[in-house]
């Protein structure tokens, strides 16, 4: 079990700020193929993913991340912050 | 050194006093204060930050670190708020101390780029039209590269 953690538009599209994911998925890429699978909300909040941030256990990484031991995921716009 | 994440206001000419009689081993102090900026139509009502609570502190203090690796520090502070704040109010603040301006002077610019496009904070405008997330500027991506 994976925490699922949305901020900014990605959680408004998606339409809740955090859920509980039961995935066998090996990336963060396998992750977010499971999702948009489920539901056109996940398709449309992952439909460009340049266009999106992931951080895995509160650090900035990179799709191809590896999820083995994985507590949380983050998925999230370009930070605005300053 | 302090990283203060909050929602609460704060008086940025306090802080810098009592930033800088704290040093005692260093000869300069640069402060930046951001705050929250007015449409140009000058319609905003108000700025929502948005922030990831796990996550946001300690990505400020790994950029402290990565400062004070690279320059000279003998302090510094990155408070920076979240929440709902009204145009004109004080966002975030960051003050280097240090033995010479020019490590001090660097190390606050490094911050406040690093800030901008790697501190997890997101940003909404709410105007008198409606409400849109404030879009990541491809000159704050860039203004990494010089570091």
């Amino acid at each position: 079990m994976i925490s699922v953690v949305y901020f900014a538009w990605v959680r408004e599209r998606i339409g809740l700020p955090r859920e509980d994911v039961a995935t066998g998925a090996e990336t963060v890429a396998d992750l977010v193929a499971e999702l948009v699978a489920r539901e056109e909300r996940y398709a449309a909040a992952f439909a460009d993913l340049t266009a999106l941030r992931v951080a895995v256990d509160q650090t900035l990484t990179g799709f191809d991340a590896p999820l083995a031991g994985v507590r949380e995921v983050a998925f999230f716009p370009p930070m605005t912050g300053g | 050194m302090g990283v203060r994440v909050q929602a609460e206001t704060f008086d940025p000419g306090a802080e810098l006093t009592a930033f800088t009689s704290a040093q005692s081993n260093a000869g300069a102090v640069v402060s930046f204060t951001g705050i929250v900026r007015n449409t140009p139509e000058g319609d905003l009502r108000a700025m929502e930050i948005e922030h990831y609570p796990a996550m946001t502190a300690a990505a400020i203090s790994a950029m402290v670190d990565t400062a004070r690796a690279r320059w000279v520090l003998a302090d510094a502070l990155v408070i920076h708020r979240h929440g709902t704040l009204p145009p004109g109010d004080v966002i975030m603040m960051v003050a280097t101390a240090s033995r010479h301006r020019a490590d001090a002077f660097a190390a606050a610019e490094f911050l406040m780029d690093y800030l901008k496009s790697r501190a997890p904070f997101w940003k909404k405008e709410i105007t008198a039209t409606g409400a849109a997330w404030v879009k990541a500027r491809d000159e704050d991506e860039q203004a990494l590269s010089r570091w």
